[in-house]
């Protein structure tokens, strides 16, 4: 399978501790691959490695075909953290037109992505005056906004409501029907449904990789939620 | 570097100025307001004959000090901001380069100085008669160099606070130095050795020389052009150091 994302042995330590324990996986081109897992399990630690902005210990990511954080990679992967990272003191429009400038696209591109995002009415507002669901959909059009062939996208549907968090996997799904690799991390498991593959970590490990069908047959179970219980209590089993 | 990315960093910080216009009128009007209790002070001290009247020389100093202050604790701040909010780590995930965005802030900021020294300027020159020798351009030009040069030095200082707490406690610790041993108290070579030493070595006490040439000379002097150019490389400097704190990865 061709993967856009491939990571082989992966280990990171933070401070004391090890976040990652040697995770193996790969992201499908094409694809939105669900990355799911408690609070705390290294989600974001996984993702950052990916972009290339975290310090690995060992193990190998490898993006599109380069090693991650190459600098011709910058142009190619488009990544919203998790807290929206965006400035405060300028408009939707002027941040979306900064980070449309840094990806070599212009005010069109910009203020189209202000519209997919559903702000298009908000898009002369100052960041700081919006609420917090708006803020993280102003972040997400400035990771959008360069049409990047990765999206690396961290909790991207935290406190919307249910009609734009629809909104916005359809969006999702739109992308990767046009070819872009999506990795989008959730912690709420009806989200993991809407998914074409599924990656669930927990304290660091892999617990699964494989398409929600599989998973649920391989558990026997419809609910996703009750299958990702059986699979962890299958792995601690083992593991005694 | 890249000349368009350069370019959309100085508008982003200068936009991000302007939607903040407290801020604005308080850079704009605050020197002039403390221009003018210098003026009162010393008012009625009468100079030395033959030297130039005290608010003269006080003043014009301070005309390179106003920059220097507020846009080192205005940068500190607002790098600190970048840190602290995600965006500089948002920013060096796509193609911008680390010198696109410390270029950007000594553009945008050197500018915010400018305009800054250019109002104090005009108070100072048209309201309370300051008198120099040389150009009131020539002194807004050293005000600016002198803003460049905060900049780069918030910009280097931020890496090492990680609260804004800490980021406002280099004030003392890096500008105060500088204002104390700059000449504007004690010229240099009345202090102790090992204390002109240290004030040979603070790049503010060329800006100061530059600015009493100015003082002094109807044209402007070798010595003067000698000191912009240290001061404008002891600023290149800092900026590199500034480059060499930003790290695309992180733990």
């Amino acid at each position: 399978m061709d993967d856009a994302v491939s990571v082989r042995e992966l280990v990171v330590d933070r401070g004391e501790g090890r976040v990652l324990h040697g995770i193996t996986c790969g992201v499908p081109r094409g694809t939105v691959t669900g990355l799911l897992g408690p609070s705390g399990s290294g989600k974001t630690t996984l993702m950052r490695a990916v972009v290339g902005v975290q310090t690995v210990g060992s193990g190998a990511v490898d993006v599109l075909g380069r090693p991650a954080g190459s600098a011709d990679l910058r142009r190619r992967v488009g990544y919203l953290t998790q807290a929206p990272s965006v400035y405060a003191d300028l408009t939707v429009r002027e941040n979306a037109r900064y980070f449309a400038v840094l990806q070599g696209r212009g005010r069109a591109e910009a203020d189209r992505a202000v519209t997919d995002v559903g702000l298009g009415k908000a898009a002369d507002q100052l960041v700081g005056t919006l609420s917090g669901g708006q803020r993280s959909r102003a972040s997400l059009a400035c990771a959008l906004v360069g049409e990047p062939e990765l999206v690396v996208l961290d909790e991207p549907t935290v406190g919307q409501d249910p009609v734009l968090r629809a909104d916005l996997w359809a969006r999702f799904h739109a992308m990767a029907a046009a070819g872009t690799t999506l990795l989008v991390s959730s912690h709420v498991m009806d989200e993991a449904a809407r998914c074409d593959r599924l990656l669930l970590i927990r304290e660091g490990r892999l617990v699964a990789d494989d398409t929600p069908a599989a998973v649920r047959a391989a558990t026997g179970t419809d609910d996703l939620e009750e299958a990702f219980l059986r699979l962890i209590r299958d792995a601690e089993g083992e593991a005694r | 570097m890249n000349g368009r990315i350069l370019a959309a960093t100085t508008g982003r910080i200068l936009r991000q100025l302007r939607h903040d216009r407290r801020t604005v009128a308080l850079l704009v009007v605050v020197p002039s307001v403390l221009l003018t209790l210098v003026y009162f002070m010393y008012v009625d001290q009468p100079a030395p004959p033959g030297a130039p009247s005290t608010f003269d020389r006080v003043a014009l100093i301070m005309l390179g000090f106003f920059p220097f202050i507020i846009m080192f604790l205005v940068t500190s701040i607002a790098m600190l901001r970048e840190r602290t909010t995600g965006t500089l780590e948002r920013l060096l995930t796509t193609p911008l380069g680390k010198l696109d965005l410390l270029f950007g802030y000594g553009i945008a900021f050197g500018l915010a100085g400018v305009l800054q020294s250019t109002v104090a300027s005009v108070v100072a020159y048209q309201v309370f008669g300051l008198e120099t020798a040389g150009s009131a351009w020539l002194v807004v030009l050293i005000a600016g160099v002198n803003a460049v040069l905060a900049v780069a030095l918030g910009l280097f200082c931020s890496a090492f606070a990680r609260t804004e707490f800490q980021a406002v406690q280099f004030m003392p610790v890096v500008v105060a130095p500088q204002l104390l041993l700059c000449g504007l108290f004690v010229p240099p070579d009345q202090m102790a050795g090992w204390l002109q030493a240290v004030s040979d070595a603070l790049p503010l006490s060329y800006a100061v020389e530059a600015l009493q040439e100015v003082g002094a000379h109807a044209e402007p002097t070798g010595t003067m052009w000698r000191d912009v150019a240290i001061v404008t490389g002891a600023a290149v400097a800092a900026l590199v150091l500034a480059a060499a704190t930003l790290r695309r990865r992180s733990g």
